[in-house]
């Protein structure tokens, strides 16, 4: 008996017949690069006029001053004897009193109030921040359940294209790209701010 | 020569799935069209899509080459799918994931059942899949004592209301905000009785209901926007962060995808994640999208399966005008643009796929004689091919499928239908000019027919079926070639 694969790939090659050796040139002449270079202040700004029109706040710092940014935000935020969450690698200085993730089950995450990670890349112009699971943002769980997620986000990082994110980007690891707190439009087509995910995203911009 | 020829495509098989209405589209479109709550829904989501999707389009200046790398894109694999397929399969399953091929609806929900029977569980959370309504998996779970939980809200709205998807993007587009109220109270355990119709009340009630599910799910149901053959890389876009809850959370994972929706490279996907999210739900970017690669040790699902389903595709892909349709990304921005879909909605389409890419997806899918009326469901005004990201020429497919049914009707039925005997009628009158003047002043008679009203609103048979759902004019008093004669043109 033929299997599966065997058939499917047999009717595919018998419904293209010889269109199969026709070859298409793909036209690439839309935008591979943004106007401005990777972390400039055009870019940095961009950044954050996407992310706050689509409801994340950004607190800019400076890289000496960032444990506090950081702290300030989440005390900001924290509601009362909510516990802060942070993976492995992320610089034990910037919340001292957090919980290191120990690969803690789905309802002890939801414990947590909230997160503190990094972030492995962004992209200005859709006001989009990629997470790859390197130790200073963990696995996809943790900035999941929580319900608030603090992302610092380096000048370095920012790019103002999608083409230059995906670039940056490994496909073979664990992605998440994440554009603004967790939102719906699926009550009359209108965007509603916060459903499963995090419903506050507040971003730390480190400008130097 | 062997006697069994490996490999004719053959369309997706009858009882299963939701590819087929119960009524052909003129008589249920009549029962929408009379439903002016629905009317009202519809106009009013499509007015607001529509201007959002227009907005963004226009920040980006390198749109249409966008559309056309897209385009090409899409074409390029189809060419090589067989290919890419395979080159898909070894990529996934490299890193620890595993691929299992389905021939069709009935076959796929065999391989998912078996599956989801295999981990014990009787629970699954799903994350919105075309793929899986397609195929009618919901169903074939729960015929073996499986319950599936839809956990995107427009699904959770369709499946709370015991209603079917309207809309490829929001299925339940057809409900305004007090009949989601509604539902919600009725059907929801536990909601608060004080609830409101605000949307963020609303979203509110339904993180509440589906927490625990999320927290506690063992095995999750997803579909996939694209598979990227060089890596093994499954692509989920989305907005709750549902999608996440399923992908991440369970120890199982099984991923349903159609066999069309793969692109070769990574880089290929730049061009779809800037098209894809402005063209369907009018944002720059959608809130969350997940990718993933076979398994990765320590992060998400332990067991990762990837079902890849033809259903109709590889019937679809052997016709060389109809096969454009599978480049679809399925973004819906066709349905937001079509007059007809604004006022009949989606139910009127019978397929899971409504509006324009669901009048030439459908009927390719299941063989042009089980949705034969689909074809015609448009006016060919060209709303959908300007709109459609991957510029998918789709009143050409209409009317390609059109002649396509023609012909088979033809062959079908020995004798010629009234059209065929109408056409072949004209033909003859038209081709000399003594016989078309005699015509010309034999159809003043029609003068008759709508002497009252101005216009001819009924033809008797066998034309009747035309005059249907079409006003005749009425014949002039005076041809163009009586005018032109009387005025002393010269004749030919």
């Amino acid at each position: 008996m033929t299997s599966a694969k065997e058939e499917i790939l047999g009717r595919i090659r018998a419904a293209l017949g010889e269109s199969r050796s026709v070859p298409t040139v793909v036209p690439r002449d839309y935008r591979t690069h943004g106007s401005d270079e990777p972390g400039s202040p055009a870019v940095l700004d961009l950044l954050e006029d996407r992310l706050v029109d689509y409801k994340a706040s950004v607190h800019r710092t400076a890289s000496a001053d960032l444990a506090g940014t950081v702290r300030q935000v989440l005390a900001a935020l924290l509601p009362e004897g909510g516990r802060v969450l942070v993976p492995a690698g992320l610089p034990p200085d910037w919340v001292p009193d957090a919980s290191t993730d120990e690969g803690f089950d789905a309802p002890t995450l939801d414990g947590f109030a909230a997160v503190v990670t990094g972030c492995a890349a962004a992209a200005a112009q859709t006001g989009t921040i990629a997470l790859d699971g390197a130790p200073d943002q963990g696995r996809r769980a943790i900035t999941l359940v929580p319900d608030i997620h603090v992302c610092v986000v380096r000048a370095g990082q920012v790019v103002q294209t999608v083409p230059e994110l995906l670039a940056r980007l490994d496909p073979t690891r664990a992605l998440t790209f994440v554009s603004g707190p967790s939102a719906t439009s699926d009550i009359e087509l209108q965007r509603v701010e916060g459903v499963h995910g995090p419903r506050t995203l507040a971003v730390v911009l480190v400008t130097d | 020569m062997s006697g069994i020829f490996l490999g004719m495509p053959v369309h997706a098989p009858r009882g299963v799935g939701a590819l087929r209405g119960a009524e052909p589209f003129p008589v249920a479109a009549r029962t929408a069209l009379a439903n002016t709550q629905l009317r009202r829904n519809l106009g009013h989501a499509t007015a607001t899509i529509r201007a959002k999707r227009a907005a963004v389009v226009s920040e980006l200046d390198d749109w249409e080459e966008l559309r056309r790398a897209g385009e090409a894109i899409k074409t390029a694999t189809m060419t090589r799918l067989d290919e890419h397929l395979e080159q898909l399969e070894r990529a996934f399953t490299a890193r620890g994931g595993t691929v299992h091929w389905a021939r069709d609806a009935n076959e796929a929900n065999e391989v998912v059942t078996r599956l989801v029977q295999a981990t014990g569980e009787r629970e699954v959370v799903k994350v919105k899949s075309m793929a899986t309504q397609e195929i009618g998996l919901n169903e074939a779970l729960e015929a073996v004592g499986i319950a599936a939980y839809e956990t995107d809200l427009a699904e959770l709205i369709v499946q709370l209301g015991h209603d079917t998807p309207s809309h490829i993007l929001v299925p339940a587009i057809h409900r305004n905000r007090s009949e989601i109220r509604e539902i919600f109270l009725r059907e929801m355990a536990g909601v608060d009785p004080m609830l409101t119709d605000e949307p963020r009340m609303l979203a509110m009630a339904a993180r509440a209901h589906l927490r625990r599910k999320f927290l506690s799910a063992k095995v999750g149901i997803s579909g996939a926007n694209f598979a990227v053959a060089q890596t093994g890389t499954l692509v989920v876009l989305e907005s709750e962060g549902n999608g996440r809850m399923c992908l991440t959370l369970p120890q199982t994972l099984i991923t349903v995808m159609g066999i069309e929706k793969l692109v070769p490279t990574w880089t290929d996907l730049e061009v779809f994640l800037q098209l894809l999210p402005r063209s369907s739900t009018g944002e720059r970017m959608n809130p969350y999208t997940s990718t993933w690669a076979g398994r990765h040790e320590g992060d998400g699902p332990r067991d990762v399966h990837l079902v890849l389903v033809d259903n109709g595709r590889t019937a679809t892909l052997a016709d060389e005008i109809g096969r454009q349709v599978l480049n679809c990304i399925k973004c819906s921005a066709c349905m937001n643009v079509c007059p007809v879909y604004e006022r009949t909605g989606g139910h009127a389409y019978g397929s899971v796929y409504p509006g324009p890419i669901g009048a030439v997806l459908s009927p390719q899918l299941t063989g042009i004689e089980d949705n034969a009326s689909l074809p015609y469901a448009s006016t060919l005004c060209g709303a959908c091919f300007d709109a459609c990201p991957v510029r998918i020429d789709i009143p050409s497919v209409l009317v390609h499928l059109r002649a396509k049914h023609v012909e088979q009707q033809r062959e079908d039925h020995r004798l010629p239908s009234a059209e065929a005997l109408s056409m072949a009628a004209a033909s003859w009158v038209m081709s000399t000019s003594t016989r078309f003047s005699a015509a010309e002043k034999a159809s003043r008679i029609g003068r008759l027919l709508g002497a009252r009203r101005g216009r001819i609103t009924m033809l008797p048979p066998p034309f009747s079926g035309w005059s249907a759902s079409r006003d005749v004019p009425l014949p002039p008093r005076e041809s163009f070639r009586e005018w032109w004669a009387g005025r002393g043109g010269a004749t030919s």
